[in-house]
């Protein structure tokens, strides 16, 4: 029920993008179309439960202070394994992410879970936490990525259903902030009253 | 939790830390380096493919220099005769290079373009590897169309609101032609 749990709050109550506004860089420049939106948020949720069971499980022999770039190193490791494998067997998506993986290193998201659960949980908790934020994280970019590709290019999931263009500064930076804060007042209206 | 630091602990456990993430690294590396290359060959081959005529067999790759610059070419061939050239060329766009394989049939004519790499922006300037735009360069004739976007006084329709990125796509395909007039210059020199 517990491990439940785990997974479910970080959709909602902890959500990393709606409630947390954590991860704004990645969630800002990725999320010019669903599909890219997807991808990134899944390649974070891939490193996210990989590096929260690996701090998880090495915490308690790490000191205090160096535990920081101990946590930078593992998690630098993990995206570098994600970057070759993506090369060798999805080079059309490492087309498009290729600039934005390096990021996921500097991603607070990851950072702040390892910080903030990773290192005084268990690791099967650990990885539930990272799925259930990853999952969370995941669904926030889609979602801002299909709103801004339905708006900006008539298109959802790369499929068009508008002939020529549509509002074109959604595609871009401005029309991003845009789209997200509408989004998450949305989402707050939605979820108030509920958790706490 | 964790353990009272001290200098000594610290420095072994970021030391171990730091081989086993290299060595973790080491190992995928050498896994992946194989399907890697596997993968960077096919998108070049698929790209020739795309912007040269029927040929038979595999390109043959080479370089040229023109004008300081080294540019990476294949040649394609069928029955003996090569019938097209695929030059890979680059500008500078407005997000960074724009790097482009540009197809020459052996008479002079573009046959084909497609775009290897760009970081444009996407819904303006990325629009240039849809076939609105790059399609107009299909069996370009460079003696009778200038390759510069009308604006400037050539025959490219550039894209709306995108005038850099079309300029820097012609300036590409146009740096091709030169280039193209180079290996041929060389192949009747020999």
């Amino acid at each position: 029920m517990r491990k439940f749990q785990l997974i479910t709050k970080g959709f909602v109550k902890e959500n990393p993008t709606f409630s947390l506004l954590l991860g704004m860089c990645p969630t800002l420049a990725t999320t010019t179309s669903a599909i890219n939106g997807m991808s990134m948020g899944l390649a974070t949720l891939f490193v996210l439960v990989l590096s929260n069971m690996a701090i998880s499980a090495t915490a308690p022999y790490i000191p205090d202070k160096v535990r920081i770039p101990a946590y930078i190193v593992i998690i630098a490791a993990f995206v570098t394994i994600l970057q070759f494998v993506m090369q060798a067997f999805t080079p059309d998506i490492y087309k498009t992410l290729g600039l934005f993986i390096p990021l996921i290193v500097v991603n607070c998201i990851v950072l702040g879970r390892a910080e903030a659960f990773a290192n005084k949980n268990s690791v099967l908790d650990s990885a539930c936490d990272g799925l259930g934020i990853g999952i969370g994280f995941t669904f926030a970019l889609t979602l801002l990525g299909l709103v801004r590709e339905i708006l900006g290019s008539g298109s959802a999931f790369n499929w068009k259903f508008i002939d020529g263009d549509g509002i074109l500064v959604f595609v871009l930076a401005p029309g991003a902030f845009m789209a997200l804060a509408y989004l998450i007042v949305l989402f707050k209206k939605v979820t108030s009253g509920k958790g706490e | 939790m964790a353990v009272q630091s001290s200098f000594k602990n610290m420095t072994l456990c970021l030391f171990a830390v730091c081989l086993v993430a290299s060595a973790l690294l080491a190992a995928v590396y050498a896994i992946t380096k194989e399907p890697i290359e596997v993968a960077e060959h096919n998108k070049t081959i698929s790209a020739i493919a795309q912007v040269v005529p029927e040929f038979e067999g595999e390109p043959v790759s080479d370089t040229i220099e023109v004008s300081g610059r080294k540019y990476p070419y294949y040649v394609v061939s069928k029955g003996g005769q090569p019938v097209g050239y695929a030059i890979n060329t680059s500008s500078v766009g407005y997000g960074g290079p724009l790097s482009l394989m540009v197809g020459m049939t052996a008479d002079r004519v573009i046959y084909n373009t497609t775009v290897l790499s760009q970081s444009e922006t996407p819904g303006l300037g990325a629009k240039c590897v849809e076939p609105e735009f790059a399609d107009q360069f299909r069996n370009w004739n460079p003696e009778e169309k200038t390759l510069a976007v009308t604006k400037d006084g050539g025959d490219v329709d550039a894209i709306t609101a995108s005038t850099i990125t079309s300029r820097a796509y012609s300036k590409a395909v146009e740096t091709a032609v030169t280039v193209f007039d180079a290996i041929v210059s060389i192949n009747k020199g020999e």
